[in-house]
């Protein structure tokens, strides 16, 4: 399977993307740069971290209009999955690939951290190699974090089981605490209406491999070849 | 065609949690500013842009608005009239 690696400018996970599907999940992967009009067969695309653009006017507001983005797009209502990290996540909302928007953390500070994540849903592309309510250690590095959209949209999203992944404390409980930036009902991850793009914050590709503290990631990643090669 | 400015406010949709404001609010709080019951941080655009009216230029930014300078979900966003540049 080939996974396309969008580089925008401003982009910092590529690189960590890349390295966690050549060298972890063992498939091919190409970088697309976000200039170009050409997604070179990929089979799923990675919008991944970073502050594209300087993170100018909004996180991922700029980064939308880029050329390769209307491929993206494309790609993503051919039901093709599109797999959106951290600022990859902010660009897809502004996108209006997910619903919904990603606000500055209530605090007011940059988090970087290992935190937990409840899986929610082991129904869906991206997650079927997990089990629901597993505790996943992966780490978050945002200001921007904060997930909201209208009331009405986060009932539909939990009533479709399209609430992927929440914030959670070491014993799997939502509370307050655990949840590092104020998103709404505890939110770090969802998928969109037909399923084939995630949006989360948390960086599953910087959890692959125990030397860095986790790899809690990996099956995220091996959730998609086993959905899409079945 | 004549050069027009027409500036944007656009600020937090209100309800939503503000953080920015509130830090703002509790600094002005510390700084005696006790009658302060609320502070918004938004942003300020100045577009300037040829169009041949000022009802012309207003519609363009209104379109830029909903298009790419505000966004739907969070932000409200309020036009100044069309000057000439």
């Amino acid at each position: 399977m080939k996974f396309g690696v969008v580089t925008f400018p401003g982009s910092n996970c590529d690189y960590d993307a890349f390295h966690a599907v050549t060298e972890i999940l063992g498939e091919e992967a190409v970088y697309l740069w976000h200039k170009d009009h050409d997604l070179q067969g990929s089979d799923v695309i990675i919008l991944p971290g970073g502050f594209s653009y300087g993170d100018y006017l909004r996180a991922g507001a700029i980064a939308r209009f880029s050329p390769i983005m209307q491929e993206v797009i494309a790609h993503a209502k051919s039901g093709a999955p599109v797999i959106a990290i951290c600022n990859g996540f902010q660009i897809a909302c502004e996108a209006g690939l997910l619903p919904g928007a990603l606000m500055r953390n209530a605090n007011l500070q940059f988090i970087s951290a290992q935190l937990i994540v409840r899986v929610e849903t082991a129904d869906t592309l991206f997650t079927n190699r997990y089990e629901r309510g597993d505790l996943l250690r992966i780490p978050v590095a945002h200001g921007e974090g904060r997930y909201v959209a209208a009331p009405d949209v986060l009932d539909a999203l939990e009533g479709d089981g399209r609430v992927v992944f929440r914030y959670a404390d070491a014993m799997g409980n939502l509370t307050p605490d655990a949840n590092p930036n104020g998103s709404e009902r505890s939110i770090a991850g969802i998928v969109s209406d037909g399923g084939n793009v995630l949006g989360m914050m948390p960086h599953p590709e910087r959890a692959c491999t125990t030397l860095v503290g986790s790899s809690d990631g990996v099956r995220l990643l091996e959730s998609i070849l086993a959905r899409v090669e079945a | 065609m004549a050069k027009f400015r027409i500036a944007v406010h656009i600020t937090p949709r209100k309800g939503l949690l503000d953080p920015q404001g509130k830090a703002v609010t509790d600094a002005l709080h510390t700084l005696g500013f006790q009658s302060v019951t609320n502070v918004h941080v938004g942003r300020y655009i100045i577009i300037e842009s040829d169009a041949y009216d000022a009802i012309t230029a207003e519609e363009a930014v209104t379109e830029m608005c909903k298009k790419l300078l505000a966004n739907p979900v969070t932000e409200d966003f309020e036009i100044e009239s069309a000057v000439h540049a």
